[in-house]
């Protein structure tokens, strides 16, 4: 086994016929910024291209964005293709404007997560809750990126 | 005066050029068959006769040769993901000039080895994983082919991080390490790894294949066929030093076994609100149609288009052009000579073999409606604002329908998702002199770009030959329902 001491790679983008492209470029720039390596997908990904992109580049984390309330349908299945893809246990984040309405974010966050996500977060979340959350899915705790 | 030979040792046929570089004048053509098998002198020496009768030459200053005899060069490749690095190592194969004969992605299992033995290939490219990405794959397939102990090279152009150790794996064959094809998720770079490719091809495979016999008579062999005609396709799109080129074009050589297309073009999204997906494509891009071909690859066209398709636009009936298709795969050396019945079914053959080569090569769009209004989603390259189509081959060089033929690689209302070009004007390649000028250009760039300027026969805009079209089979009566807006 090579031992490396690389950075954590994460793969980004946009989930479906989303087109947001603002906040996606946003979240590029502060996963940089905190030492990351990023791989930004940009905007209308399907989850087969998150895959694709997390098996070549070894991915350690997909961090999955929705900003037009399709979030549930886009990300539902997901899980179950990373187990098929090889991708077994491989932390999935997802955030944005993840549902349509107003309804409490514990009973969202709940369906999230039984479609296998690790995270999920509301929308208004800052770059830095999300960065300090990927931090504690990837042990990173202490370590300086 | 200067006088230059450029010869092309093609699977059948030993193509040789003639030019004066000082006045910038092609002297003549010539052509005999291939002798491979015997020694390839013997058809060389012939065809070098029947040129010097028409350029009253006998000796020239220089000569320069490039080939696709014996198979040309054959390749197979392995990447990881199909869509990414496995795209990319067949990409980075077929710009180096080579014929692709197996494509693997993810790990090799015994069965696949089993394959690519059969397969024999000249050269073997192992890639996968980005730079620090995957290198599990890699790894395990580079375990696998030392375990068949190759004969033939493997170039390695993966993951940096696995490259060596990959060398070391594959310790006792002959290896070499370039930089990865795809070092970033989405960024193609193919260059060095398609310039070992052609190194490898001169040192090595000439000599494997008997071919070096004709280098002590006359010069080495530069390069693959295919790879000095994309050379002469850059040339001609961009131009050079003191003389312009043509513009960003699209090049198709309908052959007997396969078509060949390029595009020398960017082929970006031209709107905001077009999304791009998938891996960037190569500026000079190659591509190779192995199942469509005007004789061995016959059935691949009918295939592809539909027998009725084929009887529409011959004026034949389904069941005799069917009857004369079993002929021609029988006799693969039949030309029309004059027979109407004959000219009528490749003139329908071409059409249809440029038609689908060229949809195969070209990009494809995609309407989607998203909560923020229509948005389109791009695969591939956009050639629609390419403006100038090359052609050449048997069935376009022999007949005068070739603007007709050539229209059909164009942009069509019925398949608005392919993005082929939307108005272009049609250059005729009657000499078969692309791979000549590919090899000349290597050296005189100016002459070689100045002499196909000069010898391809300009049709103007193949719009217009179109509508002439549209007007002759609506006479005819054989009319296949208007094919361009």
């Amino acid at each position: 086994m090579i031992v490396e001491n690389k950075k954590k790679v994460l793969v980004i983008g946009v989930i479906g016929a989303d087109v947001h492209a603002v906040g996606n470029k946003i979240l590029y720039h502060a996963f940089t910024e905190a030492g990351f390596e990023v791989v930004n997908l940009g905007v209308m990904v399907s989850q087969e291209e998150y895959i694709a992109a997390a098996i070549e580049s070894a991915a350690d984390a997909i961090v999955v964005s929705s900003l037009y309330g399709q979030g549930e349908l886009d990300c539902r299945g997901m899980r179950q293709k990373c187990d098929e893809a090889g991708l077994k246990g491989i932390p999935l984040v997802v955030g944005g404007n993840i549902v349509i309405g107003k309804q409490k974010f514990e009973e969202v966050e709940k369906r999230f997560k039984d479609m296998g996500f690790d995270r999920a977060f509301p929308p208004g979340t800052a770059p830095e809750t999300t960065i300090e959350a990927l931090r504690e899915l990837l042990h990173m705790d202490g370590e300086q990126v | 005066m200067k006088t230059v030979l450029l010869i092309d040792f093609g699977s059948t046929y030993t193509k040789l050029t003639a030019v004066d570089v000082d006045n910038e004048t092609l002297l003549g053509t010539a052509a005999a068959y291939t002798t491979v098998q015997t020694d390839i002198n013997d058809g060389l020496k012939a065809g070098l006769a029947a040129l010097n009768k028409k350029t009253g030459h006998s000796t020239y200053d220089e000569c320069y040769t490039c080939s696709s005899a014996a198979g040309g060069l054959r390749m197979v490749t392995s990447g990881l993901v199909p869509e990414l690095t496995g795209e990319a190592a067949r990409l980075a194969s077929l710009g180096a000039g080579a014929k692709v004969v197996g494509v693997y992605a993810f790990q090799l299992t015994e069965d696949d080895l089993q394959d690519i033995q059969d397969s024999n290939p000249d050269i073997f490219l192992l890639v996968g994983g980005t730079d620090g990405g995957n290198t599990e794959c890699i790894l395990h397939n580079a375990r696998m082919l030392a375990s068949i102990k190759p004969t033939f090279p493997v170039v390695i152009a993966g993951n940096r991080t696995a490259a060596r150790q990959c060398q070391r794996i594959l310790e006792g064959c002959d290896v070499y390490v370039c930089p990865n094809v795809m070092p970033k998720f989405g960024v193609l770079k193919i260059e060095e790894t398609q310039k070992q490719i052609r190194e490898i091809f001169l040192n090595r495979i000439i000599q494997a294949k008997g071919l070096s016999k004709a280098t002590e008579l006359l010069s080495d062999i530069m390069m693959p066929t295919p790879s000095a005609v994309l050379q002469a396709m850059e040339l001609l799109a961009q131009g050079c030093d003191g003389e312009p080129g043509i513009g960003e074009l699209v090049a198709v050589d309908v052959g007997g076994a396969t078509t060949d297309v390029y595009s020398v073009a960017d082929g970006m999204p031209e709107h905001m609100n077009t999304v791009y997906k998938g891996l960037p494509e190569p500026y000079a891009k190659r591509t190779v149609e192995g199942d469509i071909g005007m004789r061995y690859s016959i059935q691949g066209i009918v295939d592809a288009a539909g027998i009725d398709r084929v009887s529409r636009l011959s004026g034949l009936t389904c069941q005799r052009a069917e009857e004369l298709i079993a002929d021609l795969k029988e006799h693969t050396d039949k030309v029309p000579n004059g027979d109407p019945e004959l000219e009528a079914l490749d003139f329908a053959l071409a059409s249809l073999a440029i038609e689908e080569a060229v949809t195969r090569h070209a990009g494809t769009i995609e309407e989607t409606y998203t909560m923020m209004g229509q948005t389109f989603v791009q695969e591939g390259k956009n050639l629609t604002k390419v403006q100038q189509i090359v052609v050449t081959g048997g069935s376009l060089i022999h007949t005068a329908r070739t603007e007709q033929i050539a229209a059909f690689a164009q942009y069509s209302p019925k398949k608005p998702a392919s993005l082929r070009p939307k108005q272009a004007d049609v250059w005729v390649d009657r000499t078969y002199i692309l791979a000549a000028m590919g090899l000349l250009s290597q050296h005189y760039p100016k002459t070689a770009l100045r002499i196909m300027k000069k010898e391809l026969e300009f049709y103007g805009n193949s719009e217009q030959a179109d509508s002439r079209r549209r007007v002759s089979e609506t006479a005819s009566g054989s009319a296949e329902p208007v094919a361009h807006g």
